[in-house]
């Protein structure tokens, strides 16, 4: 078992370069009152910003070869909400729960809270292990 | 359910071929704090036996949305946009995706289902390479929340 944590922080400029590099241009991730129009309480991450961030764990994990990482996926469970001329930290905290030497594989749950709360859930991935041949 | 239900099972005509360059998957990486050297700087990636600088994990949804928008601004479909949130998102990996890839995707609407007065429609989209091999699986859950 080893125990992996990363702290990222996010702010508005962050999230209108992840709108431009990811093409979702839902303004709910960067204006305030088209986000409070629909009920949010502020604008929030992009969920697959989050998700994306997270697994920068992972790929640390695997030695910086993300073609190691032979699936992910996630729930998104809570918000991240990014006020104006603020960064927010969201923590992410990653174990390895099953390793299978037959397969060549690992596999990591992830956490990641923000302000005390959990905003993804089973979020997993499944990763070789060692070996260079894909 | 303000969802059509009529269009769960459809598969939708193959959408691209999308390039993918490395600039994109810089400004990708760059965005979600992925600092490693594959991302950007090609000889890096060359030592870990990529043709090009190499995407991170989530990058397929770039392209996977772009399919999906088949779906989501279809009028016929029912989806309210303004009333849509993200449920789940899952990637499976076949190869990674390098700079230099012209990607296709095939949409395919796996499930509409009603859950506590919102509509729950699950997505996948199968992204192929110019010859036709398998990149990558791309799930989403979108949630249409209810009026009530």
């Amino acid at each position: 078992m080893s125990d992996l944590t990363r702290t990222v922080t996010v702010d508005r400029d962050l999230l209108v370069a992840y709108a431009a590099a990811s093409g979702d241009q839902n303004p709910i991730h960067q204006d305030a009152e088209v986000a409070r129009s629909v009920g949010l309480p502020d604008v929030i991450a992009h969920g697959m910003w989050t998700m994306g961030a997270a697994l920068e764990l992972v790929t640390d994990h695997v030695g910086g070869d993300p073609g190691r990482i032979l699936s992910c996926q996630t729930r998104f469970t809570g918000m991240v909400v990014v006020p104006e001329g603020r960064s927010v930290e969201v923590l992410v905290e990653g174990v390895v729960t099953k390793t299978d030497p037959e397969a060549g594989t690992e596999t990591l749950e992830l956490t990641a809270t923000c302000a005390g709360e959990k905003v993804l859930g089973r979020c997993q991935a499944v990763v070789r292990t060692g070996g260079a041949d894909a | 359910m303000s969802v059509n239900p009529d269009f769960a099972g459809r598969e939708y005509p193959p959408a691209g071929p999308f390039e993918v360059t490395a600039d994109q998957i810089t400004a990708f990486a760059d965005a979600v704090g992925a600092t490693g050297a594959a991302h950007r700087d090609p000889a890096a990636a060359q030592d870990l036996g990529y043709a090009d600088v190499v995407a991170p994990p989530t990058f397929a949804v770039r392209l996977a949305q772009q399919c999906e928008a088949q779906l989501v601004q279809d009028p016929q479909a029912g989806i309210d946009f303004s009333r849509v949130v993200h449920g789940q998102e899952g990637f499976v990996h076949h190869r990674p995706i390098v700079a230099g890839d012209a990607l296709t995707g095939t949409l395919h609407v796996d499930t509409i289902r009603e859950a506590g007065g919102h509509g729950m429609v699950a997505t996948r989209v199968e992204l192929t390479d110019a010859q036709g091999g398998a990149v990558t699986t791309v799930t989403s859950t979108i949630v249409v929340r209810g009026e009530g």
